[in-house]
């Protein structure tokens, strides 16, 4: 435990849960900039969608725990650190109101080789989907109601175990 | 005494974000629940909900998890970020 900490300190980690938009470009470019032991950087960014389950999608609302998110989302980062040789990772969520087309989220992670990268960035997606205190309500033509989750982000997830 | 959060749609049905509750003979989540219905009987529907989630000082936890004087228990939905 203790060896993997120092290897992988907290610095190379970054978390930020923020109403304000992030630049995509800006988080790649510190997820590289003077790391030169990493051949890969992989990314994912969660975008508003305008439509889910046929209703036509305004906006959302994003509500969250505070400090339950960041306690759950540095147990995700090194549970994945543990199974795998990854070098820097950076999640960004945003919370508030949120319009069709926005950024939601952003999961980059560098490793020195491209599997370690892929797998550790779908793991964290994955299970920030089941784990992390977030809740979406969604504001659509017909009105404002929260989003209930999927058994298939459930299913996800589970099938890392 | 503990304090007891709601989030999300589960905060909105209860008109409720937070409130402190003596601890006296709650030994743990489930208790902690039943209390909560006992003092707002109106509020049992809410948590008949099974799929609701529990947590204690910032961690998930099952309904058996033990509660302490100044924990902080959270119920809410299951999430939907990402």
């Amino acid at each position: 435990m203790a060896d993997d900490i120092s290897e992988n300190p907290l610095s190379k980690i970054k978390i930020a849960i923020q109403a304000d938009d992030f630049s995509f470009a800006d988080e790649v470019t510190l997820l590289e900039k003077d790391n030169h032991e990493d051949g890969a950087v992989v990314t994912f960014c969660g975008r508003v969608r305008n439509k889910n389950l046929g209703e036509n999608v305004k906006g959302l609302f994003l509500e969250h725990y505070p400090g339950m998110t960041e306690k759950s989302l540095e147990k995700i980062i090194q549970s994945a650190t543990n199974q795998w040789n990854i070098g820097r990772v950076t999640v960004i969520h945003r919370i508030g109101q949120l319009a069709v087309g926005e950024q939601i989220v952003f999961v980059g992670v560098t490793s020195k080789h491209r599997h370690d990268a892929f797998a550790a960035n779908e793991f964290i997606m994955d299970f920030l989907k089941v784990k992390a205190p977030f809740w979406k309500k969604e504001l659509t033509d017909k009105g404002e109601q929260w989003l209930d989750a999927r058994s298939s982000d459930q299913e996800k997830a589970q099938k890392w175990s | 005494m503990i304090t007891v959060r709601f989030f999300a749609a589960l905060r909105e049905q209860l008109s409720c974000d937070e409130l402190s509750l003596p601890l006296n003979n709650i030994k743990n989540i489930e208790q902690v629940k039943q209390t909560l219905i006992g003092l707002h009987p109106h509020w049992q529907s809410h948590f008949e909900n099974v799929s609701l989630l529990s947590a204690v000082n910032n961690d998930m936890v099952d309904m058996q998890s033990p509660v302490k004087a100044g924990d902080e228990v959270a119920f809410f939905p299951p999430v939907t970020g990402g």
